[in-house]
Parts: C-alpha cells; structure tokens; sequence
C-alpha cells in the first residue's frame, strides 16, 4: 500500500483508538472529525509524464539511465555519462539526501528512469523519488511476517518494465507495482517463507518475463530461479539448481533425500544475453554446509546456470568447485564481455568468484566452457585446476567435514563475496572488491532437518576466522586486464574489510562505498588513485548508480551499515587483529553532483 | 527502546487490541491462525516440553544440568496436552544457573535457577541457539548478537535493538510451570 493512502488509515485507526480513551476522560474537548477519505491525491507530473520502460530501452538503455540492477544485461556496471571526470571530479557535492528509515544493510542500486528514481530498503520498502530534487513521491511497504527468519534482512533492488516496478519481497512473494502511484497492480507467490525460503534480489526482467530466485542456502531450502509473466504475474516456469532423481545432473548427488534440502540458492539478479536469449545465474553453497554429507559434486551449487528465458530450460553450466563445503556461495552472474587470448577473440564470461579465483570462460548458445583460472586471493583449497575443463583438485586437509576441523583460506565469505565487480571498455579492466588476507576455520556437525530453521550443520563455536601472519590490510580493490589476464593496480584499504560494489564511468571514474569509515570513493579507472571522498552517514554497502537529469550527470548510492559487512566486522573484532570502528546503522540516499 | 520497559504484561491486552485493528487490515489469515491453541503465545500454567527428546515430558528444574547450554522447549497447555509449536515464536530457551548471579529482575522470574527466554532473535528472527560457557552469554549466530541472562537477557554486543522477551517461570509439584507470559513482544518487529 503506498504510504499517501497506508497513512489515512493509521490516522483513521489512531483516531478510533484515542476516541476510545477520549471517551474515558469526559474532561478531554471531542476531537476535530477527521478529513474523509477523499480520491487519491493528485499524481504528480513527473509521474503523469512517466516514460514506459519498453524491451527494446532494455536491451539499449538511454545514457542518462539506471534501468536495472547493473544498468546493462551483459552485468558491466557501467555508465557512459563522462561529465564527471577525473579532472573534475574532486568538486563533487552532495546535491540532496534522504533517509529511508530502515536499519539494516542498504544494498540496491538507486534505479532511475526518465529523472524517475526507485530505491528498494530492507523491511519490504520501495521509494520512488525525484532524482533531481529529491521530493518523494510515493512509498510502498509490505508487511513482513512476524515468524520469518530473515538471515539477510536486504533489498537488492527493483525491475522495470512498462509502468511497472517488480519488487522481490523479503517474504518470497514477488510484487508488480503501478510506477505512477506505487498502488500494488498483482502479487505472486514464489515460496513458502515458513520453509526458510526468503528473497533479496532484484528481479530480472526479459523477455517479457519477471525471474527472482530464492534466498535460504542456511536454511535447507532448494534453489530454483521462476519466471512470472510481466504482466500478469502468472508463474511462466520455474526451475531448480538442484536436480530432482532422473533429472540431468542428480547423478551427482547421493540416493537419499538430501536433494530435497541441497541448498544452490539464487540471491543475485542474472545476466542476459539477447542474442541467444540465454540468462546466467549464479547459484549458492550446498546445503548443509558440510559436502561430506551429500557426497557427489552436487550440480548445479556453486554454479553458473544458462536458463533459456522463454523455457527456464538448463542449456549450459559452469561447477566453480565440486561438493562444496566452505560456504562459498557462487551467486554472482559471470558478465558478459569478449576478450583476447592467444590472438582470439573469446565470446567470454568473466567471473572473480567467492572461491578465490578469477575465471575465464566461453559462453555459447549451449554451452559454457572454461578457458583459463588463477587465485587473485590467497586460496590454499585447490592445488590445480584441470588445463581442459577447469575441475580444481583439492588439498583434502583444506576441506572441512562432519566431525573434521579444517583452515582455509579465503573465508566463508570468500574473496569477493555478493558486491559486484565493474568493467569499463575504456580501460578493458576489470574492477573487482576483494578481502584479501582472510582464513577461517571450520568444523561440521551431524545436522536434522526442521523446516524453516537453521541447517547448516556446524558447530558456531568451530567458527574461528583468522589473518594471514603479517598482512597488513584486508579490503583491497583490484583492477585486472582481461586481455592479458594480468592485475594491473590495486588498492588496498588499510584498516577496513571491504564491501563496496563498484560502478565505473565513461569519466574514467570508479565509485565505491564498502569500507568502515563511511566513505564514498572516487578512483582513477586507470590508475585505482583516489580522486575524491565523502563521509556519508553510514557505512555504504549500496550499488552506486549514475544518471542524467536536464543535461547535468548525477553519482547516487545508498548508505546503510548491516548484514555480512557488519557480520564480518563483528567477527574481525572477536579475532582481535584490528579494532575496528563502531559503524551506526540507518539507511539514506545519497546523490552527488558537479557543483 | 520502545517495547524493552513498556510492554509488560499488564499492557499487552490494550496494545493488542489496538494492534488487532490494523492487522486485520494487514494479514487477516495470519491473525485468525494465531487463535489456534498450537499458535497462542505461552500462557499461565503451561508446562514446557523439550523441542527435541524421545518425549514431551513436562520439564522439571533437575532435568537442566547447571550451567549447561540452553535447552529448547515448547509451551503446553496441560489440560489438552496441546504443545505450542505452531508458531515458532513460541520456542523458549532455557537455563539452569546459580541464582546468586542474577539481578533482582531476573531472580524474581526464575524457578530454583532457572530462567526462560523467548528462544527468537530480536534482530531478525534467528534462533538463539549458542552459548558461551565462560562468560555466561547466550549468542544469536546469525548476526552475533550478546545477551546476557542473568540480566533479563540485556543485549550486551551485536546489532540486536533489544533484550529477549523473558518467560517467568515457578515450580508446581516440581515441574517448570510460566508464571506469566512474555515480558515483551517474541521476535522482531518490522521498522516503519
């Protein structure tokens, strides 16, 4: 319900509720009658004039929009606005600020069409906002269950498409919204959250479709990415990371039932290529965490799927590593970009994984193969990968089991974990925020499956994190040429992990939050100098976007401290390597401009 | 702060009337199924069944072994045997401590040393489910919240915005009884 017409009715409600107690206290003058529920209030005209997001702005955005989570299908980040420049750069202000009124990690893009803006926040709330002057103009806000369990308390963000906003509630339903009045136009049950089942992504939109996945790799649920007709919401198809007995791939997972709970969650919005109508999605760890009790590779966890947008049929995967059993989530979609190798052009796939690696693969319209993968972390889990197909082997003594403690590094939370990298096809360099220094322990425990609850089957006490003896930093930003596969800069940040996404412009200018002093970066694409910083009111965790209103470009990114940065940073703390800052929480939108 | 001093017992029966209106409103099916006997908070004279064990034998203050980790019970209306498992909000944590240790809150609620927590998070929703020995700490491991139940399960590190609801409890012909039901709303509250 927006919020003009949710507020009438708590004033209603509170009326009726003070009227009660009025009438206990004679003395008290009657209150004034409350205003009539009269029609709507006007829509305002930015909304009146509200431009129709078409397939075809999809596939080729305006340069002054954000239309989807990474602006573009091929999951670059990238903004061909070069207004704000490295030259320039330094004078960026902020123009306007607005808090959300929500705690928790703030992690969407601030998506903008036509001067439109939606930001989605934790605690199942969509804002549309002038992106140029900052006047809200509607609030959405789903009740959120009271008995969910709602690990990662997030939004990722919105889909358009038409007038519409899709929205990916916290409680597995996926919501249309009417663009002009945030009034709800259809709702569509993706999962039953009582099943641990629970949404914290931005819906993809293509081919006319509306696709989310489902969080809830902890809680034994089964991954699967569904697609909804945009429309009208009617489920289109639906299909799982996990094969069920006979399917392709059940072959890798043993007789039981632990397929029924085998976790490959899906909590990032895919890529899309056009051209082969292919979508890619990145799928999460299996559950429970220990592989040692679902012995097999266990297809598709840890994964990149292609899903044919039309069908959801499976035409091509990518395992980044067989059994997992280090709770490292592969969720990310590879992006899509060609690069050379060995005087070719690869139609490739490139993905900085949380295992550690950096991979290099081939997509075609039904298969992905591997091209070539290296460390760009400390890893001591895989001794080789195979030169063909890119399997890594495993030191044994680095994998944790049920009963059996093993240190590795990178952590559970990986080398990268959720935030995006950025590519620029300025510099051809890939831009990638890692922890770099980070190791863990970690022990197993036989584990029973009660829906709904915790089922990661280890022990909390045999979670101990470390850090590399004598490293001096752990957040790093890096910038890789994916022509040469060489890391060309980066930048390390001494006394903070990092959780930035990254957004690269046309100005030769990267932007990204992520660390614990608050700050929002600018850095030399070409250099990682930072050019630019501003102290923001919380800890920024949020995908910056950038946009152009009346000819002036804008930078805009949410603030908001929580869930794994404050997480990791909780436990860093326990571990006693650094003290790290109290970092408050509460959510707000920021937009920076030249001034 | 909001529910952490105010929403005592003696409260709860205006602030939900108050709240019934605008849930109707909100989640008609969710209110209706909360008036099934299997989803009603904790009430007076329930007795507390193990979540797990070979049983539901009603738990007695003996069968917690002093300042072990938490055992995880469920209410159960002792005259239709109906454990309240409906609704996980109503899995209660329980401790056997050394009551000298307790403050005057916490002594006044607990039966021959032991304690009853709402078993939820007050963050978002996890189970409460680890334990420190040696401090004496009871922890979230979602998000590492600290609570300390010796004091009225005061949030003493994490991000959680306030204590666990507790759980008072007596004895009756020795067996753990709730002397009243939760000292505040069980689980986590959605911000407007």
């Amino acid at each position: 319900m927006p919020e003009r017409f949710r507020l009438y009715r708590t004033v209603v409600a509170t009326a009726l509720a003070l009227g009660f107690s009025a009438a206990t206290v004679s003395a008290q003058k009657p209150l004034p009658p409350l205003p009539k529920p009269e029609t709507p209030p006007p829509v305002p005209s930015i909304l009146q004039s509200y431009k129709p997001v078409t397939a075809d702005r999809l596939k080729q955005p305006e340069e002054s929009d954000w239309l989807m989570y990474r602006r573009t299908y091929d999951g670059w980040g990238y903004s061909p606005l070069a207004q704000i420049n490295t030259e320039n750069v330094a004078r960026l202000k902020p123009v306007w600020t607005l808090a959300t009124g929500q705690i928790e990690g703030h992690q969407a893009p601030p998506i903008v069409n036509n001067g439109v803006m939606f930001v989605a926040t934790p605690g199942n709330q969509v804002l549309a906002i002038d992106a140029k002057a900052g006047n809200l103009l509607w609030r959405f806000k789903r009740p959120i269950p009271e008995d969910i369990l709602l690990l990662h308390p997030t939004s990722r963000g919105v889909g358009l498409l038409g007038d519409k906003v899709y929205f990916a509630a916290a409680d597995a339903v996926l919501v249309a919204l009417d663009a002009k009045t945030g009034n709800e136009v259809w709702n569509a049950k993706v999962e039953d959250y009582t099943h641990g089942y629970y949404m914290s992504l931005a819906p993809l939109v293509a081919d006319g479709k509306v696709m989310v996945g489902v969080s809830g790799g902890e809680l034994g649920v089964r991954g699967f990415v569904a697609a909804f007709d945009a429309e009208t919401g009617k489920p289109a198809w639906k299909t799982y990371a996990v094969p069920a007995p006979g399917e392709p791939g059940s072959e890798t997972w043993p007789q039981g039932d632990q397929w029924k709970t085998g976790g490959g969650s899906v909590w990032i919005t895919g890529a899309y290529d056009p051209q082969t109508n292919l979508t890619f999605w990145g799928t999460g760890n299996g559950g429970p965490w220990m592989g040692d009790q679902r012995p097999g590779d266990n297809l598709y966890t840890a994964s990149t799927i292609a899903l044919d947008a039309t069908t959801g049929k499976i035409k091509g995967y990518f395992q980044y590593h067989p059994n997992d059993s280090w709770d490292w989530d592969e969720v990310n979609p590879p992006i899509l970009v060609d690069y050379q190798r060995n005087g070719k052009t690869v139609k490739g796939l490139v993905y900085a994984a949380r295992d550690g690696y950096l991979w290099m693969l081939e997509r075609t319209a039904d298969k992905i193969n591997f091209v070539d993968g290296k460390p760009f972390v400390k890893q001591n889990v895989f001794t080789k990968l195979d030169p063909e197909t890119g399997r890594p082997e495993i030191d044994p003594a680095r994998k944790p089991g049920t009963g059996k403690k093993a240190e590795f590094c990178p952590s559970l939370w990986g080398g990268k974990d959720w935030p995006p990298v950025a590519y620029s096809p300025k510099t051809r360099l890939l831009y990638v925020p890692a922890n770099e220094n980070l190791c863990q322990a970690l022990t197993g425990e036989p584990v029973t499956y009660t829906p709904g609850e915790r089922y990661t089957g280890v022990a909390p006490a045999s979670v101990v994190f470390s850090v590399v003896p004598g490293a001096d930093h752990i957040g790093e930003l890096q910038a890789w040429n994916l022509d040469t596969g060489q890391k060309v800069w980066s930048h390390p940040f001494a006394n903070s992990q990092l959780w930035g996404p990254v957004l690269a412009t046309a100005g030769g200018v990267l932007f990204m939050g992520g660390t614990n002093d608050r700050y929002f970066h600018a850095f030399d694409a070409a250099s990682g100098k930072i050019l630019w910083e501003f102290r923001t009111s919380s800890g920024v965790t949020g995908v910056p976007s950038s946009f152009q209103v009346d000819g002036k470009q804008y930078v805009a990114v949410l603030s908001g401290w929580g869930v794994d940065a404050a997480r990791m940073q909780a436990r860093l703390n326990v571990a006693k390597t650094w003290e790290f800052p109290d970092v408050p929480q509460g959510g707000s939108v920021w937009v920076f401009a030249l001034d | 702060m909001g529910c952490e001093f105010r929403c005592g017992a003696a409260r709860i029966g205006r602030r939900s009337a108050l709240g019934l209106g605008l849930s109707l409103a909100l989640a008609p099916r969710l209110v209706l199924a909360q008036t099934e006997p299997a989803r009603e908070r904790p009430k007076e004279g329930d007795l507390l069944v193990p979540v797990s064990g070979p049983s539901p034998e009603p738990l007695k203050p003996e069968d917690l072994q002093l300042d072990a980790k938490q055992t995880f019970a469920w209410p159960m209306d002792p005259d239709t045997k109906t454990v309240r498992s409906g609704s996980r909000l109503n899995k209660v944590l329980l401790l056997r401590l050394d009551p000298e240790g307790f403050d005057p809150e916490t002594k006044e609620r607990a039966a021959e040393g032991v304690v009853a927590y709402s078993a939820i998070c007050t963050h978002t929703g996890c189970d409460v489910i680890s334990w420190h020995p040696d401090s004496q700490l009871l922890e979230c491991p979602c998000h590492y919240s600290l609570y300390n139940p010796k004091e009225a399960a005061k949030v003493v590190g994490g991000p959680s915005p306030r204590r666990l609801p507790a759980l008072p409890l007596k004895t009756v012909d020795g067996r753990l009884v709730v002397a009243k039901p939760f000292t505040g709303r069980a689980g986590f509250q959605q911000q407007m």
